[in-house]
C-alpha cells in the first residue's frame, strides 16, 4: 500500500449528487477535503432521468439551497425547462421541477469542484476502508493508494456489487459504461453491517431524429420559468419542450409475450425495486385493466437528440424493447440508443446509523445516498449535503447538525431511514411529512437559512439578501394588522363586491386578506403601496395570512412533540431487562435502537403506553 | 416542567360517594376554572384558598352543581404544576359531565397514572416511588392490551379497525392526488371521497352511540321494574336503595307515577325507576299510570320481571310479559320466604330468572351480582377502575375522531384543496392510532401504489 502524504479531513467517496454535496459542503466549511470518483467524466452525471425536483423533491431542493448547498445553482444554470406543479392547489404541496440539460449539469458541477478552495478531486476506486482501532481513518483504492482521512463519507450509488441486466443477459457495472465497485460492500458486511440488495431501473435512450413529433403532443415549461435557488434572479437559458405519448393495447401485448425473458419474472433479480417507480412490464402485469400507459419524452440536452421516455423503464431483452418502443404511436421508426437496464446493488439498511448519518458501527464514517437505500438524485442530494456538513462539524470538535420533522423534508427523509430502515428504494413523498402545511417550498430559506449561515454555508451576500427579506415581511404583516379598512373612506365598488356594505366595525387589511376570495392584488386597490414589496415578500405574507388557521394547528402540533423529540435515548440502554413492556415491544425497541423518544413513538407497534413506560425508566436512569 | 399540555380527570374512586374531586393540572388550569366557575372572586383566585361558587357551561345558564374550587399555583402542588381542584357533588354522572367540560374547555384526559408521572418528571416524588407508578402502568398496561385481545373479534378493536380502513382508505384517495399531479391517475372523484367518507363517520357514530359502557358512564343504567301491580316492585325498589322511597302499601296500585333513583351496584351507577303495576284496568288514574309504565319500557337498558312467586302465573303477569316482548329483561321471582305455587309458561321456564325475597332480604346480593354480570360480562368486575379510564379514553379519542371527521366533511363541501383535507384525516387516524398504537405513512402508500398506476 502506498501511502499518500498528505492527510484529510474529510474523505467523500463517490461524486454523484450526494457526494458533489457532501464534498462542497465540507470544503466549504473550511475543511481539507478529498473527493474520489470511479470515474471523473461521470461527476453529477444524471444516470436516470434528466430533470430534477418534482413533488417533494422540489423541496428537498429549494432546502438544500437555504442551507447553502449547490443542486438549486446547479440546476438553475442548466435547465432546459422549468414548471412548477399542482398550482392548483395550495402552497405546501407546490413544487418545482426542471429538465436538465444533462451534459451541462455535469460540467458546471464539475466545474464548480473545481474551483472549490481546500478540495482536491481525484479519480479512483475504493476497494476498502481503513480502519484505525475501530475508528474510520481513510481509504485504499485499486491502485493500492492508500488516502488519510478523519472522516469518511461514502455514497456509492448503485456501484457496490452492480449488476446490470438486459433480459437474461446481465454483467458486472456500476451503470452502462461504468465499472462496479468490488470489495467495500464485503468488508462492510464483515465490520457488521447489515447489507442488502436493492434494484434499480431506467428507460432506453431513444434518437430524437426517428421520433415524429408532430404526432405528439408537445408539454411546454412555465413562462417566465421560476428558479430553485433563492439566489438565482431569472432564468436565461432557452426553454425546450417534452412531448406526451401513450402505449397501447399491441404495446402491452409484446410486455406480455416477452415476460419469458424477463430476469425480474424469471427470478434472477433478487433485489426489491421501487414501487412509485415500476418497470412498464410491472405496470401492465399489475393493472391489466388499464389500456394505455402516458410517458413524457424529455429531451436530454439542448445539443442532443437523445431523448428519455420516463415511465418506460424495463429489463427486457433488447429485441422485446425494439418491438415495445416501436409500438407507441410516434415512435414506429425510433432507434434506441442506448438500451433499457435494470441494475442490482449493495446498499446498508440505514437504521444502523444515527441521525447525523454517522454509521454507529464505526465512528466517523457517514453514509449517503443510494448506500442507505433511497432513490433520486435530490435524496442523494439532502443527505450528501447533511453527511458533509456533520463530518465537516465532527472535525471542528462541534455537535452534528440533525433537521427536524418539522424543519425540513431533509429532516423527515433522515429520521424515517435512521428510525425504521427501509427495506425498498425509499423516495419521497409530501404525504410522509406530518407537518407538510409547514414544509413548504416557498419558506425553506426562513426555515434552514439561519443555520446554513451559522455553519459557515451560507455566504454573506445571501444571508444579508435574507435578513432583507425576513425584515420585509416582518413589516408587512405589522403593516397588514395594523391598517384598518374604514366604510367611510373606501371605495364603494370594493365593498359591494366582496359583501362588505353592511360591517359594523372597521376590518383590518389582515383580515381581509384572511378571506379565500381577496388576493393581494385585490387588497392593492385599497392601497398600491403593497404592489411595490418584491414578489416574494408578497407571496410570503399573502400565505402566511390565508393559512394561519392550519399553519397554527401544525405548529401547535409540533409543540406538543417537541419534548419527545429532545428526549434522548442513551445508545446502551437495555431494553430487555425492562419490565413494564410487552416482549414484542421490548423486541422491538431492542432491534430498532431509536436515538430519541420521537423515534420511538414512530416505529410501528409501540403504543403511547410503552413511550409513557419509557419515558418514565428513561428518567430514573438520569436520576441514577 | 416534562409536558406543557393540561391534563384532568376524576381523582376520586368510581362510585358513589359525598363528594367527588376533579384535578386539572398544567398551565391551562385557571383559565379553565376561569370560564366555567361562577362567580370569578374579586381580584382573582389566591393560590390554596378554597372557593365556593357554581359551575356552569362557558355558553349556558344552566348550573351543573355547586362546588368548593381550590387553585394550587405552580409549583406549589402535586404536579409541580399549575393545579384546580373541583370538589363537586359525588356521583357518577355529575363527576363526567363537569369532567367533560373541562375537556371541552381544552384539557385533555389524562393517562394512568399521569399526575403521579409529572409528579415525579417535575422532581416532587422520589425515585422509589417512581418505581412503582412504573408497575402500576405496566399492570394497567397489561390488562389492558389482554382486555384488547379478548375483544379483538366482533367487538371494539374490530370496529376500530373498520374505521381505521375506512380513513386509510380515503386518505390513499387524497394523497394519491398531492403527491403525483403529473400522473395520469384520472380526474378526482369527489362523491367517491363523500361517500368513503359516510361510512366511515357512519361507523365513529355508531360507535360511539352504541358504546355501552361509555354511555354508562355519562347517564347511568337505567333499568326499569315492571311487573303487575302489588308483586313488590316497590319493595324491591326500597331494598336495592336500603331505605323507603317509594309509598309501600298491600294495596295494589300504590305507585302511581315513576319513581327514579340511582344507586351503585358494584361499581355501576344504576338508575332504577319504579312504575305503575301493569294490568288490565279501568280505572283512568291507574290507566295512565300504566300508560307511562308502558311507554318507558323500550328505552330501559334493563327490565326487571317481577313476579310473585307465591301466587299463580296469571293473566296480569301475561300482559306484563307481552309488553315486555323482544326487551331485555331478568325475571326476578319475588316472595322466596313464602311457600311457591307459580307454574311459570313454556315461554319462560327457560329464561333467566333469580328468586329474591325483599321482605327478608334474601337473593339480593345474587341479584346485584346477575344485573353487574349482565353489563359487565363478568370480565370487567375486577379491574372496574381501569376499565372506566381506558373506555373513556377511547371515547375520547373517538370524539376526536368525530370532530375531526366533522372538519373535513364542512372542507370537503367549500372545496378546501386536498392537502388541508388531508390533514384532518390525519388527525382522525391520529386518534385512533392512540388507541390501536398504528401509524400511518407507510399503509397509506401501500394503498395508493396498490390501486394507482404510478411510476416514472
Amino acid at each position: 500500500m502506498i501511502l499518500y502524504d498528505k492527510g484529510y479531513d474529510v474523505i467523500v467517496v463517490g461524486a454523484g449528487h450526494a457526494g458533489c454535496e457532501a464534498a462542497l459542503a465540507a470544503a466549504r466549511m473550511g475543511c481539507s477535503t478529498l473527493l474520489l470518483s470511479i470515474n471523473l467524466d461521470a461527476v453529477a452525471l444524471m444516470s436516470c432521468n434528466p430533470a430534477v425536483g418534482g413533488q417533494a423533491k422540489g423541496h428537498i431542493v429549494r432546502e438544500i439551497d437555504a442551507l447553502g448547498g449547490e443542486m438549486g445553482k446547479n440546476i438553475d444554470a442548466t435547465g432546459i425547462q422549468f414548471r412548477v406543479l399542482n398550482m392548483r392547489k395550495g402552497p405546501a404541496v407546490r413544487a418545482s421541477r426542471a429538465q436538465a440539460d444533462k451534459q451541462l449539469y455535469r460540467l458546471r458541477m464539475k466545474n464548480v469542484l473545481e474551483h472549490q478552495e481546500n478540495l482536491d478531486l481525484k479519480q479512483a476506486e475504493v476497494t476498502a476502508l481503513h480502519l484505525q482501532d475501530g475508528v474510520a481513518a481513510g481509504v485504499d483504492t485499486r491502485a493500492s493508494v492508500r488516502y488519510r482521512g478523519k472522516t469518511v463519507v461514502l455514497t456509492t450509488g448503485t456501484f457496490m456489487r452492480g449488476l446490470i441486466h438486459i433480459g437474461l443477459v446481465n454483467y458486472p457495472g456500476g451503470r452502462a459504461g461504468d465499472l462496479p465497485s468490488i470489495g467495500l460492500s464485503d468488508q462492510l458486511k464483515d465490520l457488521g453491517f447489515s447489507v442488502g440488495r436493492l434494484k434499480t431501473g431506467t428507460p432506453a435512450r431513444l434518437d430524437g431524429r426517428t421520433i415524429d413529433f408532430s404526432r405528439l403532443e408537445p408539454q411546454f415549461g412555465d413562462d417566465p420559468p421560476r428558479p430553485f435557488s433563492f439566489s438565482t434572479e431569472r432564468i436565461d437559458r432557452p426553454q425546450i419542450p417534452c412531448y406526451i405519448a401513450y402505449t397501447n393495447e399491441r404495446s402491452h401485448e409484446i410486455i406480455r409475450s416477452g415476460l419469458d425473458r424477463s430476469p425480474l419474472y424469471a427470478g434472477i433479480i433478487e433485489g426489491i425495486g421501487p414501487r412509485y417507480c415500476p418497470s412498464i412490464e410491472d405496470k401492465v402485469m399489475r393493472f391489466p385493466d388499464k389500456d394505455r400507459h402516458q410517458t413524457f419524452l424529455e429531451p436530454e440536452g439542448a445539443d442532443t437528440v437523445e431523448y428519455y421516455p420516463s415511465g418506460l423503464s424495463t429489463s427486457l431483452p433488447i429485441d422485446v424493447q425494439w418491438a415495445f418502443y416501436r409500438s407507441i404511436e410516434g415512435l414506429e421508426r425510433v432507434e434506441i440508443m442506448r438500451p433499457a437496464y435494470a441494475i442490482e446493488y449493495d446498499y446498508v439498511d440505514p437504521i444502523q446509523l444515527h441521525a447525523t448519518l454517522e454509521t454507529k458501527l464505526i465512528a466517523n464514517l457517514y453514509h449517503a445516498g443510494q448506500i442507505n437505500g433511497t432513490s433520486g438524485y435530490e435524496e442523494a442530494a439532502g443527505q450528501g449535503l447533511m453527511a458533509g456538513i456533520n463530518a465537516a462539524m465532527r472535525c471542528r470538535g462541534e455537535e452534528g447538525i440533525v433537521l427536524g420533522r418539522n424543519e425540513a423534508y431533509i429532516g423527515v427523509m433522515i429520521d424515517d431511514l435512521v428510525t425504521l430502515g427501509t427495506r425498498e428504494p425509499y423516495r419521497m413523498f409530501t404525504s410522509r411529512a406530518e407537518y407538510r402545511l409547514l414544509l413548504r417550498e416557498d419558506n425553506a430559506d426562513l426555515r434552514l437559512r439561519d443555520t446554513g449561515y451559522r455553519i459557515g454555508l451560507v455566504r454573506d451576500g445571501d444571508y444579508s439578501a435574507f435578513t432583507q427579506k425576513k425584515r420585509l415581511i416582518a413589516a408587512e404583516m405589522e403593516r397588514l394588522a395594523a391598517q384598518k379598512l374604514l366604510l367611510s373612506e373606501a371605495d364603494s365598488s370594493f365593498l359591494q363586491e366582496f359583501d362588505l356594505e353592511r360591517m359594523q366595525n372597521a376590518i383590518s387589511y389582515e383580515q381581509l386578506l384572511r378571506r379565500p376570495d381577496i388576493t393581494y392584488e385585490q387588497l392593492a386597490r385599497l392601497d398600491s403601496s403593497c404592489m411595490e414589496l418584491p414578489d416574494a415578500v408578497r407571496e410570503q405574507v399573502e400565505i402566511q395570512v390565508k393559512y394561519k388557521g392550519y399553519i397554527d394547528r401544525q405548529a401547535e402540533q409540533v409543540r406538543r412533540m417537541s419534548r419527545m423529540e429532545s428526549a434522548r435515548i442513551p445508545h446502551s440502554f437495555d431494553y430487555l431487562s425492562m419490565s413494564g413492556l410487552t416482549a414484542e415491544v421490548r423486541e422491538k425497541l431492542h432491534r430498532f435502537r431509536p436515538d430519541t423518544l420521537g423515534q420511538a413513538s414512530r416505529i410501528p407497534g409501540i403504543t403511547p403506553a410503552a413511550i409513557a413506560v419509557l419515558s418514565i425508566a428513561l428518567k430514573v436512569r438520569e436520576e441514577e | 416542567m416534562y409536558r406543557a399540555d393540561t391534563i384532568a380527570a376524576i381523582s376520586t374512586p368510581q362510585g358513589e360517594g359525598g363528594i367527588g374531586i376533579i384535578r386539572v393540572s398544567g398551565q391551562e388550569s385557571l383559565s379553565i376554572l376561569q370560564r366555567l366557575f361562577r362567580s370569578i372572586p374579586n381580584g382573582g383566585f389566591q393560590s390554596h384558598r378554597f372557593y365556593y361558587g357554581e359551575i356552569l357551561p362557558p355558553d349556558s345558564a344552566a348550573v351543573l352543581d355547586e362546588v368548593m374550587v381550590v387553585y394550587m399555583r405552580s409549583p406549589r402542588s402535586f404536579t409541580r404544576e399549575d393545579v384546580v381542584e373541583i370538589q363537586c357533588h359525588g356521583g357518577t354522572i355529575i363527576l363526567q359531565q363537569i369532567l367533560q367540560l373541562v375537556l371541552d374547555c381544552g384539557a385533555r384526559l389524562a393517562d394512568p397514572g399521569e399526575f403521579t408521572r409529572r409528579a415525579f418528571l417535575n422532581g416532587r416524588i422520589d425515585l422509589v416511588q417512581a418505581e412503582s407508578i412504573i408497575d402500576l402502568i405496566r399492570a394497567k398496561t397489561e390488562a389492558s392490551l389482554a382486555m384488547a385481545h379478548s375483544q379483538r373479534d366482533g367487538s371494539l378493536s374490530a370496529k376500530l379497525h373498520d374505521v381505521q380502513g375506512s380513513l386509510r382508505q380515503l386518505l390513499a384517495l387524497i394523497e394519491a392526488y398531492v403527491d403525483f399531479p403529473d400522473e395520469d391517475l384520472g380526474d378526482q372523484d369527489n362523491s367517491l371521497l363523500r361517500s368513503t367518507y359516510d361510512l366511515a363517520a357512519t361507523k365513529v357514530r355508531q360507535l360511539l352511540a352504541g358504546y355501552q359502557e361509555g354511555k354508562v358512564l355519562r347517564e347511568g343504567i337505567s333499568v326499569l321494574i315492571a311487573g303487575k301491580p302489588n308483586v313488590g316492585k316497590s319493595s324491591l325498589l326500597n331494598a336495592l336503595l336500603k331505605e323507603k322511597r317509594a309509598i309501600v302499601t298491600s294495596i295494589p296500585g300504590t305507585t302511581r307515577d315513576l319513581i327514579e333513583e340511582v344507586v351503585n351496584i358494584r361499581g355501576l351507577p344504576l338508575k332504577l325507576l319504579d312504575t305503575a303495576g301493569i294490568c288490565q284496568s279501568d280505572d283512568p288514574v291507574e290507566q295512565e299510570g300504566i300508560r307511562l309504565a308502558r311507554e318507558r319500557i323500550p328505552s330501559a337498558d334493563l327490565v326487571l320481571f317481577l313476579l310473585d312467586s307465591s301466587r299463580p302465573y296469571d293473566s296480569d303477569d301475561a300482559v306484563v310479559y307481552e309488553a315486555l316482548q323482544g326487551r331485555n329483561f331478568l325475571l326476578v321471582l319475588n316472595k322466596s320466604d313464602l311457600p311457591a305455587a307459580i307454574d311459570l309458561p313454556d315461554s319462560l321456564i327457560s329464561h333467566q330468572n333469580v328468586p329474591v325475597s325483599t321482605f327478608s332480604g334474601d337473593g339480593l346480593e345474587g341479584l346485584k351480582e346477575t344485573i353487574a354480570n349482565l353489563f359487565l360480562h363478568g370480565r370487567l368486575r375486577d379491574n372496574r377502575d381501569l376499565t372506566l379510564l381506558s373506555k373513556a379514553r377511547h371515547r375520547d379519542a373517538l370524539q376526536r375522531v368525530e370532530h375531526a371527521l366533522l372538519s373535513f366533511s364542512s372542507a370537503l363541501q367549500v372545496g378546501v384543496s386536498s392537502e388541508l383535507l388531508a390533514i384532518d384525516i390525519r388527525e382522525a387516524l391520529d386518534a385512533i392510532g392512540q388507541i390501536t398504537g398504528e401509524t400511518t405513512t407507510d399503509d397509506i402508500l401501500d394503498l395508493i401504489f396498490g390501486q394507482f398506476c404510478i411510476g416514472k
